[in-house]
């Protein structure tokens, strides 16, 4: 019998949501870690039940939790007894600090500032945790200001990818509007080195050795706000997704335009076709057919609301360029939120169910691939974030 | 006996209620005093004190006996009354945003 477990991140806290295969009744469970912000939660797909999740706020830092039963229970970990009165702290899970070790290279202290001066690199928060393919103890971080961390040990202690920071154009990142932050990471499930990232506001970036070197994937972006358009480095990419079948096409929601590549991020092409708007922040896949790519259009990025007052996703069926509005369940007057970049996710059932939550505080689910919509719950805090596990 | 009062997050964070208490030899001070409440609930460093550089962090406060006791030294003695356990340490979130 199959389950979908959906994780939803908020501005006070995370919920999850549960439902048998048809996806018809839900449970509700949370808040979870109430009155804090959480980014993201996602689960291993090598062991479902290991969960991690980023907890944030700006009072207190950044907490990193883990569940090993599927969200029932959570612990901070190194954050356990002391084995011994006065021990030290067996690991410091909520602990990033910035590789300035002499080994690993070149560690970059500032970056480009709103103004243009140079910035020191400062932690804020963990947007994004995107668990190993291959093991559940193994988890990426993707940081404000913009780094990437890596843990080995089920999140008791982060280190930082530093060859990405020092790679040579960190000088150039600036944050976007929502800070410098390093918010896609994606695996090459079928290449065990390479990961694609990205960052607003730098651009998407590539390792093909697990993260020891990377290059800017930005050829074929064109960004008329910044000062060189067609620039290596500046563009505020918002979000990508992959097909795991087809690893070398990648499809990206940009500030403004939606793109794909077909040659793993070497070159660039718009596919925005028909689409109402080409600015937004989410972007996904169909589980099962690679070319179905699902966009939500957002007016601008100076009214942060959807168009019209309709809430609408797009999808196409032939990779990008013709775009069909899918409505039905869906508000189509006086709506005004907004689906922010990890707030949409899918599930593996056939038919593929499609989910997105919004700042209004509703997470929909649609178990027909988005030909029909209709929300799990109404009255959440804002959506940070949803991803989805399908569990057997 | 030390008592120390934290903010409802992190109370829930270090899933306590009420007020905590703790044992501390020698000088009674901020750092003695979050040293040793950092030692009984290590999901707390980072939260109070910036990991690195060991600073409070901006948005907290200290409190005790009515005196805010924010900028003083981590080394300054705390107030008697904090010290002998008549009056708690207050750690304060600002009253700021939602």
């Amino acid at each position: 019998m199959s389950e979908v477990r959906v994780l939803v991140g908020t501005r006070k806290g995370a919920f999850i949501l549960t439902s048998e295969g048809k996806r018809a009744r839900w449970d509700v469970s949370g808040p979870h870690f109430p009155g804090w912000e959480i980014y993201h939660l996602k689960g291993s797909t090598v062991d479902p039940n290991r969960i991690y999740a980023s907890q944030s706020s700006g009072w207190f830092g950044q907490i990193i939790q883990r569940s090993s039963d599927g969200g029932k229970t959570w612990e901070t970990p190194g954050g356990e007894a002391m084995p011994a009165p006065g021990a030290p702290p067996q690991g410091q899970s909520n602990k990033f600090v910035y590789d300035s070790s002499p080994p690993t290279g070149k560690p970059l202290t500032t970056h480009q500032w709103y103004d243009g001066t140079q910035h020191p690199w400062e932690f804020k928060r963990v947007w994004h945790l995107e668990p190993s393919l291959t093991d559940p103890d193994t988890v990426y971080a993707g940081v404000e200001d913009a780094a990437l961390f890596r843990t080995t040990d089920g999140a008791h202690t982060w280190h930082e990818l530093a060859g990405l920071r020092g790679h040579g154009t960190g000088p150039q990142w600036q944050p976007g509007a929502g800070g410098l932050c390093l918010h896609t990471i994606i695996q090459d499930p079928s290449n065990p080195g390479r990961i694609f990232i990205a960052i607003s506001a730098a651009g998407a970036f590539r390792t093909d050795d697990a993260g020891i070197t990377w290059r800017p994937i930005n050829r074929g972006l064109r960004s008329p706000y910044i000062p060189d358009p067609a620039a290596e480095i500046g563009h505020c990419v918002h979000h990508m997704a992959m097909h795991p079948s087809r690893p070398n096409v990648l499809f990206m929601q940009k500030h403004w335009d939606v793109l794909r590549s077909d040659n793993a991020g070497e070159l660039w092409q718009e596919v925005s076709g028909n689409l109402p708007t080409d600015f937004g922040f989410a972007i996904d896949v169909h589980a099962h057919e690679p070319e179905t790519v699902y966009v939500v259009p957002i007016k601008s990025d100076s009214e942060h609301f959807t168009p019209d007052g309709k809430l609408r996703v797009y999808r196409s069926r032939s990779g990008g360029n013709e775009w069909e509005a899918l409505t039905k369940g869906l508000p189509q007057a006086d709506c005004y939120v907004n689906v922010l970049r990890d707030a949409m996710s899918v599930d593996s059932l056939d038919k593929c169910g499609v989910y997105f939550g919004t700042t209004g505080g509703q997470v929909y689910a649609s178990p027909d691939a988005g030909d029909t919509w209709a929300p799990i719950v109404r009255d959440l805090p804002a959506v940070l974030s949803v991803e989805v596990q399908t569990l057997q | 006996m030390i008592r120390v009062e934290l903010p409802p997050h992190l109370r829930g964070l270090a899933r306590i209620s009420g007020e905590v208490e703790l044992d501390i030899q020698g000088p009674v001070t901020q750092r003695s005093v979050l040293d040793a409440l950092e030692a009984s609930f290590p999901m707390l460093r980072g939260a109070i004190r910036d990991h690195v550089t060991q600073k409070r962090r901006p948005f907290l406060r200290f409190f005790a006996c009515g005196e805010d006791l924010s900028h003083q030294q981590p080394d300054t003695p705390l107030p008697d009354e904090v010290a002998s356990g008549r009056e708690p340490l207050l750690i304060v979130g600002a009253i700021a945003g939602g």
